[in-house]
């Protein structure tokens, strides 16, 4: 990386920035997981490497959460820019070397914020746990850099109009810059009381609403075209789906905090906005699946195919959940239990690392113009992401249910600490598997980098997959 | 860019997402601002300092710069018997204020005015340092109305005099305890919210609306894994089990998935002598594996440890 960071623009190859991106993401998904699964021993296990500041569950949690979210899921939509922006314009990058400089910084500046926070200094605010000149570093070295480079790759496009995944990617950059600075304001203006921990919210439920949500779905819009060959069902249902994210995902925050203090009218407004993010849920998935028809055959064959239907799919349960668990009927049930968390996972870990595997994958076969060094290594990657996933999806949510038995019929607490204990386990074991999953995929990724076959000029990478 | 629908767009966009921030940040801040401060809001407030997280005066978390909370049983100037012992909160010369004192604004209507006409508290210097207490007053409205007094300016004590009045025994450091719940994450598992629907019997009432003005963070937490604390030092208000809880949880709950908090002891304990973590532990097993009847005791925290100031804080929640 270091020898194109002084490179003329012209000299670096295209793809460079995205090839940073990629393996970046990729190391920071194995350091996230990793993280993960030493939490999740914690909770199974309380004395498990135990007297010792730094290795205590409070401080590496949010490591965990925000290495993810930062350095996975963020740094792998950076890499999916970085390529798919220019390709659907037909044109390059607009600067090559400033997106190999956003992902020298990016890893700088989130290495940075995660010591931060390992230490212990935080700002006391989940999802914008960061000190304020963390805060102040992303927003001008990570977010800035990659918004301009989309948009200005976008505004010296060869096409007349922008395909659907360009619009979401030219509005995701916007709106996550407005959203991170909005949401950290009481940082910058020691703003308090209930004002911040609403912002707080804000920002948790707009960074997923309108960041990793529509640039995951914009991965899909992406391949599932590309790899099938098919184009997409309709590009109206697009537009609703782009709308409606806009106008339905942006205003829900409240239902966050139904059981907080908040003015009764914005917790039911809330509530009826967050039924109506089924529409762009609704939207997306019929328009994704109905672009496959005849070529169903891909999501078995296809190993890009696989990762971004079975993300396709994911969206389903999660806004079944997402759209009626934050109403009032059910919410009092399971607010602030494990079931939460369960949901979490299925929206970064379900949906939208699915989405985001394949983006990478393609991605940087294709860039690299090398084939997959080994199949059979990236079906153990799928299988052990998926079924780690669903191990842990599934414990944590009959957690949660026990949890929100124990609460409304107020058993002693330890009680549901035993009850847990076993699901605590479980969840373990799932965590630890999307852990190996990913050491292999890195594995996997560097070897197709190192040794893969050459893909010949003119092929695509998963026209080959099954050639010698 | 070329492109006609592209500029009616992008101008919807803006309309649409302007719209959305309109009424979800615009219009519940004009409610929540207009919310007067509760008397559990002032206290914690008074109590908790500037802010609960990483801030200028402390960057690295180590609970500097925040107020003491005393408890004053006799009048710092004159020395004689109060009627009832007072909460006085002590901000030392460079220590910075609340945000509530900083802005009063943000005490909300009616506080603000009483703390202002009756309190004097824009006549507080942080060079200097302040003492405050809480006030109440019949509001116009009926009922009685909680504000803030400067009693550096209306009784003339100074923070040196009231610490030296009420002593160590009787001087609490919840602010600088509740930057330890903060940094070692307390809140990631124990929230401080009992929820207003079947969560009251175990943990108490929920919170209120005026509760929270001019706290920052407020840390109530989102993913219960342990007991609500909203309340605890109503239900538990024993130090000697915090202390046990604290060093080791399975002492005192055997089934307990807290992590053990020993490290915020320091080096030394309340007498100057090194605490032997390494024996401990060892001595733990060998009770823990029934080869001794009784654990090791919990050594006795110093006075100026970091768990001096989070148990200071846990009890402090009533």
């Amino acid at each position: 990386m270091l020898k194109y960071l002084f490179a003329r623009n012209d000299d670096i190859p295209a793809g460079t920035s995205a090839v940073y991106f990629g393996f970046s993401s990729i190391l920071w998904f194995v350091i996230g997981t990793g993280l993960g699964s030493f939490n999740a021993a914690k909770l199974a296990f309380p004395d498990f490497v135990t007297g010792s500041e730094l290795f205590s569950f409070g401080h590496m949690r949010q490591v965990h959460v925000l290495a993810v979210i930062f350095g996975w899921i963020s740094m792998a939509f950076a890499m999916a820019m970085m390529y798919i922006t220019p390709a659907l314009g037909n044109t390059k990058l607009w600067s090559e070397k400033l997106g190999v400089w956003n992902c020298f910084l990016w890893n700088i500046g989130l290495s940075l914020g995660l010591v931060c926070l390992w230490m212990g200094m935080s700002s006391g605010r989940e999802y914008s746990d960061f000190p304020w000149a963390i805060d102040l570093y992303i927003a001008a070295f990570m977010a800035l850099p990659l918004a301009f480079n989309v948009w200005l790759t976008i505004i010296k496009r060869r096409t007349q109009g922008i395909y659907t995944t360009n619009w979401f990617f030219a509005a995701g950059v916007f709106m996550v810059t407005i959203v991170f600075l909005v949401g950290n304001s009481p940082e910058f203006f020691s703003l308090s009381g209930l004002s911040e921990a609403y912002l707080t919210w804000w920002f948790a439920h707009n960074v997923l609403g309108l960041w990793i949500t529509p640039v995951a779905a914009a991965i899909a819009y992406y391949t599932v075209p590309k790899i099938t060959g098919n184009p997409l069902y309709s590009h109206r249902i697009g537009h609703l789906h782009f709308w409606s994210v806009v106008v339905f995902y942006s205003t829900p925050a409240a239902h966050h905090l139904m059981s907080a203090p908040l003015p009764e009218w914005l917790k039911s407004f809330a509530s009826v906005e967050g039924v109506l993010i089924l529409v762009p849920a609704i939207a997306f998935v019929s328009n994704l699946l109905l672009t496959m028809q005849g070529k169903w055959h891909y999501f078995v064959e296809n190993i890009e195919m696989k990762f971004t239907i079975t993300g396709v799919l994911l969206a389903i349960p999660l806004n079944m959940q997402g759209g009626f668990q934050q109403t009032r009927a059910i919410n009092w049930y399971i607010h602030g239990t494990g079931w939460i968390v369960a949901h979490a996972h299925l929206a970064l870990l379900g949906f939208s690392t699915f989405l985001e595997g394949a983006a990478v994958y393609y991605g940087l076969q294709t860039i690299l113009r090398r084939k997959l060094y080994s199949l059979a290594l990236a079906n153990f990657h799928f299988w052990f992401l998926l079924i780690g996933f669903s191990v842990y999806w599934v414990s944590m949510t009959i957690a949660g249910l026990i949890q929100g038995a124990g609460k409304i019929y107020e058993v002693p607490y330890i009680d549901v600490v035993i009850a847990e204990h076993p699901y605590m386990i479980a969840r373990w074991v799932g965590g630890t598997m999307v852990f190996t999953g990913n050491v292999v995929w890195l594995y996997n990724m560097w070897m197709t980098a190192k040794v893969g076959t050459e893909i010949p000029a003119g092929r695509l990478p998963h026209e080959l997959a099954y050639e010698r | 860019m070329a492109f006609r629908e592209y500029k009616i767009g992008a101008r919807l966009f803006g309309v649409a997402l302007g719209g959305s921030m309109m009424i979800t940040l615009y219009f519940p801040t004009i409610d929540i601002t207009s919310v007067a401060a509760t008397d559990t809001g002032l206290r914690k407030a008074l109590s908790f300092g500037r802010v609960g997280g990483f801030s200028y005066e402390d960057p690295l978390l180590l609970g500097h710069g925040k107020p003491k909370t005393v408890v004053l049983k006799t009048d710092p100037r004159t020395g004689q018997p109060m009627a009832q012992p007072v909460n006085a909160y002590v901000y030392e010369s460079g220590i910075p204020f609340p945000s509530l004192i900083r802005h009063p604004r943000t005490m909300g209507p009616g506080v603000k005015e009483l703390s202002l006409s009756q309190g004097h508290v824009t006549e507080a210097s942080e060079s200097s340092g302040a003492v405050f207490v809480i006030q109440h007053s019949d509001s116009a409205a009926g009922g009685s109305l909680a504000y803030v007094e400067n009693a550096t300016a209306t009784r003339g004590w100074a923070p040196s005099e009231v610490l030296a009045a009420a002593g160590d025994e009787n001087t609490t450091y919840v602010g600088s305890g509740k930057i330890m719940f903060v940094r070692e994450g307390c809140w990631w598992c124990h929230t401080l919210l009992p929820e207003e629907t079947q969560d009251w019997q175990a943990f108490g009432i929920p919170p209120r609306l005026g509760d929270f003005n001019s706290e920052s963070p407020t840390a109530f937490g989102s993913d219960r894994k342990a007991p609500d604390l909203l309340h605890v030092g109503s239900r538990n208000s024993s130090k000697e089990w915090m202390m046990m809880h604290f060093f080791n949880p399975r002492l005192v709950q055997p089934h307990s998935i807290m992590p053990r908090f020993d490290y915020l002891w320091g080096e030394k304990d309340a007498t100057g002598n090194t605490i032997d973590y390494a024996t401990w532990r060892k001595e733990y097993l060998e009770y823990r594996d029934g080869k001794r009847v009784y654990p090791p005791d919990v050594p006795q925290y110093a006075s100026n440890s970091e768990i001096r100031y989070l148990i200071d804080f846990v009890l402090s929640l009533k």
